[in-house]
């Protein structure tokens, strides 16, 4: 069997922490400026043009995009004939501990929700394990920064609700979002499963590559008709109106109950912090 | 383009209108949720709000050698309510991101004072905007204590105006 030590999990972790929150991925930087050439309004392009001029600035000088670092968010795809010679959230842990250290990132983490106390280095990391086939570990890993976690939800509808109710869902929650989560954004959503399995499938639907095509084609089609819906509802870049809201729409689904159609939202900035690293 | 020198008067805020690019100077106070909660329950007379600006801002740790760390700004809302106190003690501006209730444009309105955004996630861009920072209350509070920033030409824009008009699709 395979083995990975701890050290070099955690130095993977700490630098894809650091790495993250200084470069945005060029996908990203060639849909901005595409949504840049589109805008028609001084006040978007404008607005855009921040942005843009800010990953740039973030890039040079080895400095945070943004002041919201995030919570650390980690998808383990741990391999059966592979084994970590340490203990794996430990090992997690402690790279985000040395990454918002000395990346000189926010730390942004309270240990209780009422008496707010900083932990101080960031942790704990918010961990998803799953065991797959292969000897190696995969990681996925992001910041997450709250703006535009706090805008999204999940709702239980009903089957007979269908399509229809999905999108209008959609809609409506990015609508009254309007420029809070920090438009143009990057929509994940995930149906199916049940209550819990709906936010992970939309929350691994906003680490796909952006310019992945999804392999279910029903699907393929609902993620850009969604997407150009929602740019008509003309939020625009932070809110001010434009032909920019959504970047993309991600759609992941899992089977689910006869009774049930679980369906949650979940929303992405546009500093789109996360990266993969297999050890 | 409107340049603006804090501290503000009533007359400076009458000539704003939602949309008009604005660059700041001087100086203005950080304050997000924390220090909201204890600026209007301490009442903190200490601190002279008349003119002032808060910009909801948690900056990232300064580098050695550096003033600073990404400084963009939070989403307001959750400081509407907390916000109403502050604009009775005098407080002419807020810098934030993102809507806000129509209670808080509706007290904005009767204070006399305006709602500003800055572009969301330009941190590192808006850091450079800021020439000197020192701690000036609930040091404890760490990224959350009320600090006074030192900005040149700071860029935002009118959101909220004092004639009923908003910069956001969908409001009215």
């Amino acid at each position: 069997m395979r083995t990975v030590s701890a050290e070099k999990l955690t130095k993977a972790v700490k630098d894809s922490l650091i790495k993250i929150n200084y470069e945005l991925d060029n996908s990203l930087v060639t849909l901005l400026k595409k949504a840049k050439s589109k805008e028609t309004s001084n006040l978007s392009k404008s607005i855009l043009d921040d942005i843009l001029e800010n990953q740039a600035l973030a890039r040079d000088r080895k400095a945070p995009l943004c002041q919201d670092t995030g919570v650390a968010v980690i998808f383990v795809e741990h391999g059966l004939d592979v084994r970590l010679d340490g203990n794996l959230d430990d090992a997690i842990n402690a790279g985000v501990r040395l990454a918002y250290d000395e990346g000189y990132l926010r730390k942004s983490v309270v240990q209780h929700p009422f008496n707010r106390e900083n932990t101080k280095d960031n942790t704990p990391a918010i961990i998803h394990t799953k065991l797959v086939d292969g000897d190696q570990i995969k990681l996925k890993i992001a910041s997450k920064g709250a703006g535009s976690e706090n805008m999204s939800k999940v709702v239980m509808l009903t089957p007979s609700d269908g399509i229809e109710g999905v999108k209008k869902l959609v809609l409506d929650t990015i609508f009254d979002a309007g420029g809070k989560p920090c438009p143009p954004i990057i929509v994940g959503i995930g149906v199916g499963g049940n209550f819990e399995k709906s936010a992970m499938l939309a929350k691994e639907a906003i680490l796909r590559d952006l310019d992945d095509s999804n392999p279910d084609p029903s699907l393929n089609a609902l993620e850009k008709e969604l997407l150009s819906e929602i740019n008509a509802l003309g939020v625009g870049p932070m809110g001010v109106g434009g032909e920019t809201t959504c970047l993309a729409v991600k759609i992941n689904t899992f089977p689910m109950h006869i009774a049930s159609l679980p369906v949650a939202i979940n929303i992405q900035c546009h500093s789109a912090r996360h990266m993969e690293v297999t050890l | 383009m409107i340049r603006i020198t804090p501290p503000i008067d009533n007359a400076t805020i009458k000539q704003l209108h939602a949309g008009d690019k604005v660059l700041l100077s001087g100086t203005i106070l950080t304050a997000r949720d924390q220090a909201h909660i204890r600026l209007v329950k301490d009442q903190a007379t200490d601190l002279d709000l008349k003119g002032a600006v808060i910009y909801y801002v948690g900056p990232t740790p300064a580098r050695p050698g550096e003033i600073i760390g990404a400084s963009g700004p939070t989403s307001s809302y959750r400081m509407d309510s907390l916000s109403v106190p502050l604009m009775e003690r005098g407080v002419k501006m807020m810098i934030g991101k993102g809507n806000r209730s129509k209670a808080f444009r509706n007290a904005m309105i009767e204070n006399n004072a305006v709602y500003m955004i800055a572009t969301g996630g330009a941190g590192a861009l808006l850091s450079s905007k800021i020439k000197s920072v020192r701690v000036i209350k609930y040091e404890d509070l760490g990224t959350e204590a009320v600090h006074a920033l030192e900005v040149e030409d700071f860029p935002c824009f009118v959101a909220y105006d004092v004639h009923g008009k908003s910069i956001f699709k969908g409001d009215v």
